[in-house]
């Protein structure tokens, strides 16, 4: 493409990024059209975050971008430039779980696992913005991730469990 | 699914990105959230050959009070809408609009003013933003206009902004007092409105309607019959007359013909229960 006129503006088919994922800064080269989803799995090599349906409807591509659920496949790698990302690879400590992730394995929510890494960065982000999540309010705050083995219901009570966890900034008891 | 290949610049203030779009014409597109365009440029349903990112124009973001209106930057979120005060206190039925809206990752990405600007007749906003008979501020190199809601939706996902022309706010009338209902229908909690009606109260009440036809839609006959003293029930019954809808899957044209008049009586008791008492 041509340099545009006025303001000094390129459009280009190449972006040069840096952003950073899980803590860790990253510069890339990447084509215009890439996805967020894709720069993550292919290009910084985080397979964590999966691609489900690739319409922004079922929520198992879902990372934090500045600390707020996203779904990555909606996302321009292009767009995470300067921001900071998060995937379920970025949660636990080198000793422990994310207590949301704690929640999940001591509830069992989870059984063939395909959603859960998008289930536990919204469920994250989730309490991070609402304090007192009961049940009902966890069905509504997860309308946007779909599960297609466990029925919801030990998903459900991982989240209630892992939000308290969260804001006691105490171990989750099982 | 990718999108076509297209080239890339971020624009950094808004003169910058009216200048791209006056360079580019019809092949460019701006993109803030994106959750409307990505997702067609996915499908190679919209195949710009520019994008232009707005993300990083300063000074959009805001919401504040201007006299008797909000307004609203153009790269205010979904979720900043749902819990702003300014947007509860003055214009709450906006506020239950967004909080209708996809799901909460959906919220955290898109802007009311890219929904507007695409202008997808089954959306919530654009509902919403006519029934309190809102306006957008359109920027393009030569200048800035007003454009009223009632003028702004032309045809499918067609609306009155030039291809040059990049909206830099909404202003919406202040109605606190005013009752206000929001109504939704779909199947599945994340789902696009088979029908939905956005309603407000006042001295000059709203009613607008979600997938009724190609563009969003006023109910004018309901707002009619409600000036002249109509029921809810009995205005309710007008509120398919000037639609238009599509039959395909999730409904027959009858069935949106008749969850519009259900949902507008239900939206019309819940504006006649939220509003303030006759002084």
């Amino acid at each position: 493409m041509g340099p545009n006129s006025g303001g000094g503006m390129q459009a280009s088919d190449t972006v040069a990024i840096e952003v950073e994922v899980n803590g860790r800064a990253e510069a890339h080269t990447v084509a215009a059209r890439t996805l967020l989803v894709h720069y993550l799995r292919e290009t910084v090599g985080l397979t964590g975050t999966h691609i489900g349906c690739d319409t922004s409807s079922c929520g198992a591509c879902t990372v934090l971008l500045d600390g707020e659920s996203v779904k990555s496949c909606t996302v321009l790698a292009a767009q995470a430039h300067g921001h900071s990302i998060t995937t379920i690879e970025g949660l636990a400590s080198a000793d422990d779980l994310h207590p949301m992730q704690q929640a999940f394995q001591d509830h069992h929510g989870l059984q063939c696992g395909y959603c859960t890494a998008g289930m536990v960065l919204a469920a994250v982000s989730l309490a991070t913005e609402h304090t007192d999540l009961d049940g009902p309010a966890v069905r509504v705050g997860l309308e946007g991730n779909l599960c297609r083995c466990t029925g919801y219901h030990n998903i459900v009570a991982a989240v209630v469990a892992g939000a308290a966890a969260m804001q006691s900034g105490q171990p989750v008891a099982p | 699914m990718i999108p076509a290949p297209f080239a890339f610049a971020r624009a950094d203030s808004v003169d910058a990105a009216v200048a791209a779009l006056t360079e580019h014409g019809d092949e460019a597109k701006l993109v803030a959230g994106g959750h409307s365009l990505l997702p067609l440029m996915k499908l190679r349903l919209a195949t710009p050959t520019v994008l232009i990112d707005v993300n990083d124009v300063v000074g959009l973001d805001g919401i504040h009070e201007d006299g008797d209106e909000i307004v609203v930057g153009s790269l205010v979120r979904h979720a900043a809408l749902v819990t702003s005060p300014v947007v509860r206190a003055h214009t709450p039925l906006l506020a239950a609009a967004a909080a209708e809206v996809g799901d909460p990752q959906v919220r955290h990405r898109g802007t009311l003013a890219g929904s507007l600007a695409h202008g997808d007749p089954a959306a919530d906003l654009p509902a919403a933003f006519l029934a309190l008979r809102g306006s957008v501020t359109a920027r393009s190199a030569t200048g800035t206009r007003r454009i009223e809601a009632d003028d702004f939706f032309v045809g499918f996902l067609e609306t009155a902004l030039a291809p040059d022309e990049m909206i830099t706010e909404v202003r919406l009338p202040k109605c606190a007092g005013a009752g206000w209902a929001f109504e939704k229908f779909t199947h599945r909690a994340q789902d696009w409105a088979i029908v939905g009606v956005a309603a407000v109260g006042g001295d000059r009440p709203g009613v607008a309607l979600v997938n009724m036809g190609g563009t969003p839609i006023r109910a004018a006959a309901v707002e009619k019959a409600l000036r002249s003293g109509a029921t809810a029930d009995a205005a309710a019954e007008l509120a398919d007359t000037e639609s238009d809808p599509s039959a395909d899957r999730n409904a027959s044209a009858e069935f949106r013909r008749h969850l519009a008049r259900v949902l507008t009586r239900r939206a019309l008791l819940d504006v006649a229960g939220r509003g303030a008492p006759a002084a």
